[in-house]
């Protein structure tokens, strides 16, 4: 059901666009954490609009997305089909609209469009197609499709000699699908060091955890015997993500990265709450969200990491 | 005696052939190296080979990487598994995303007779020609068998191409053009019409021999391009004769029958009788006998002719 938005209005968008070439360490996580409250003040308003929309998850993996489009991948939102861009492939596509608003603050595509997500005719669809908006690699929304896909996109890249990486973002529940694991053994068959699978490890499924349903752990072990290189991070830390990218690859192995996370994070009554997979916030919880979530003082975020040094 | 041709040999001579002058032809096979003929080429061109092992999610998926990376591949696996197996892939990852691939499904139909029904695929035809933005193709000799792969090298988007290892005499002339939603009249008629293709095409060839002698004239039509459907043949066969035959190696719902079937009652309404497998599986026999089993023989098809406008 469409819902009124209108009392949001004032909610604006900032296009950030990609970190400034040369920007310190510093400027680059301040940039992305603002990036970050950007994208979580709009999703839920995006999903009342809608009144459909995977709240939990989008905020679960809304960090490394905003990371990887807005800094670490080598994308150009001027040109986004240049040859040897890095390839990222969204395979928890029910997490759409939080790719949408990474994409248009990164300057993919006007923020004004966000608000026609999943109308009829948008080029926003309920889960993402490349033919509707620059950025898109591939079709997702069927879970498990998305590191068959990368291991393709990686291993062209290889036979080329082209240093382009490859990034799978997956949902952790979605390592139930068995052509996963199919793809995990192919990507380290075939040696594939720029290829990364992101597991954003949220722990919860759409209905229930997923220890208490299918469960994944002893998930680093699993992907290590594998042949994947593992690595562990606080999926809402910018500067783990970062570094998690910045490392020299494993030669000969493919990078599996579990990104812990949160569904729901940071909003207090939304975190790690299964009931908030696919919930359409009301009116008073998008207030509660919004107070939470005010716009971030880039200035008084560098004040805060120089203090930390 | 005529002479008879597997053609997974004209097959694997394209696909070498489009190889040598494109690096960016890749064959991806699921452990199906000798079944798709392609020792040679993986000898020639190992670094244009890349095999998934028993995996065929897997295959349609990294497949349609190679193709974002700018890889033209064809894959090459048992039309049985390539299809049934990764339904979900191709649907999703090749004519959703619209990668170009090429799916080249082996020993299709009823080729691997006495395997049993786990190892026909009788469905594929059905099932691919119902994706949006997918192009289905069944050759019917080794002519035509390359000039598809061709036109697929070329082609900007997903393609189902049928090889077939069931040896078939040569049914096309020699300067022969395949072109996507163009039927061919082998045989000119105008009583009925018999509708045909891949391995059961020179069937209705001889069918039509049958059919003169009792003077009844058929014309034969060759329709590889099962989609898109040469709708202009189809309204010509529904108007000028008195009725369709279909006889294809598959179930006779859904693919070519299925699709001409469709096409006429919404057109131009005539009696059409599509020949194949009834909703069974097919028992135990070797290919030829299946498809004389089934009616797919040359009295069949004249039977069937004959019932329809005799």
């Amino acid at each position: 059901m469409m819902g009124d938005t209108t009392r949001w209005d004032h909610v604006v968008t900032p296009v950030l666009g990609r970190t400034a070439p040369g920007a310190s360490r510093e400027e680059v996580v301040a940039h992305l954490r603002r990036a970050s409250t950007e994208l979580r003040r709009r999703d839920p308003l995006m999903i009342a609009h809608s009144g459909n929309g995977h709240i939990g998850g989008d905020y679960s993996i809304a960090d490394v997305l905003v990371t990887l489009v807005l800094h670490e991948l080598n994308l150009d939102p001027a040109d986004p089909l240049k040859a040897d861009r890095d390839r990222l492939i969204l395979s928890k596509g029910h997490t759409a609209g939080a790719l949408y608003i990474a994409l248009a603050l990164a300057g993919y595509f006007p923020v004004e469009e966000l608000m026609t997500f999943m109308d009829p005719g948008s080029r926003l669809s309920g889960h993402p197609n490349r033919g509707y908006i620059p950025g898109i690699e591939a079709n997702t929304g069927a879970l498990g499709h998305g590191l068959p896909i990368g291991v393709g996109a990686a291993l062209a890249a290889k036979l080329d000699g082209s240093p382009r990486r490859t990034v799978v973002l997956m949902g952790d529940g979605e390592l139930q699908e068995g052509s996963n694991w199919e793809a995990l053994m192919a990507g380290a068959q075939f040696g594939l060091d720029r290829l990364y699978a992101v597991c954003d490890r949220n722990r919860l499924q759409m209905g229930t955890p997923t220890e208490q349903t299918i469960a994944l752990e002893p998930l680093a072990d699993r992907a290590r015997a594998f042949g994947w290189h593992v690595v562990e991070i606080d999926g809402h830390d910018h500067g783990q993500i970062l570094d998690a990218f910045a490392a020299a690859p494993a030669p000969g192995k493919p990078t599996f990265v579990i990104s812990h996370s949160h569904k729901g994070y940071p909003i207090s009554f939304m975190s790690d709450k299964v009931s908030r997979h696919h919930h359409v916030p009301t009116p008073d919880e998008i207030d509660a969200i919004l107070n939470e979530l005010t716009p971030d003082d880039i200035d008084a975020i560098l004040s805060e990491l120089e203090e930390q040094k | 005696m005529t002479a008879t041709y597997d053609c997974r040999g004209a097959y694997a001579a394209t696909l070498a052939d489009l190889a040598r002058q494109d690096r960016n032809v890749i064959v991806l096979v699921n452990d199906s190296v000798g079944s798709s003929k392609l020792d040679g080429f993986v000898k020639e061109f190992p670094n244009q080979t890349v095999n998934v092992g028993i995996a065929e999610q897997n295959m349609v998926g990294v497949s349609a990487g190679l193709a974002n990376g700018g890889k033209v591949p064809f894959v090459s696996a048992a039309g049985c598994f390539i299809t049934g197996r990764a339904m979900e892939q191709i649907k999703a990852d090749l004519v959703y995303s619209n990668y170009h691939v090429v799916l080249c499904a082996q020993s299709p139909g009823i080729a691997y007779g006495p395997l049993g029904a786990t190892h026909h695929s009788i469905e594929d035809v059905a099932w691919m020609r119902v994706l949006p933005n997918m192009t289905v193709i069944v050759p019917a000799d080794p002519a035509e068998t390359e000039q598809a792969v061709r036109w697929a090298y070329g082609h900007d988007g997903p393609v189902y191409i049928r090889i077939s290892r069931f040896r078939v005499p040569a049914v096309h002339a020699e300067d022969y053009s395949f072109a996507p939603g163009k039927a061919v009249v082998l045989r000119e008629g105008t009583d009925v019409t018999l509708a045909s293709n891949g391995v059961v095409l020179h069937r209705a060839l001889a069918a039509a021999d049958l059919l003169a002698e009792s003077g009844i004239s058929a014309r034969v039509l060759s329709v590889a391009s099962v989609k898109p459907l040469d709708e202009a043949a189809i309204i010509a066969a529904a108007s000028e004769t008195r009725g369709i035959v279909t006889a294809e190696e598959g179930l006779a719902s859904g693919g070519l029958g299925g699709a001409v079937a469709e096409f006429v009652a919404r057109t131009h309404p005539t009696r059409v009788t599509a020949l194949g497998l009834p909703d069974t599986f097919a028992p135990t026999g070797s290919p030829s006998w299946i498809l004389d089993h089934f009616g797919l023989s040359a009295t069949g098809i004249t039977d069937a002719a004959r019932a329809l406008v005799g």
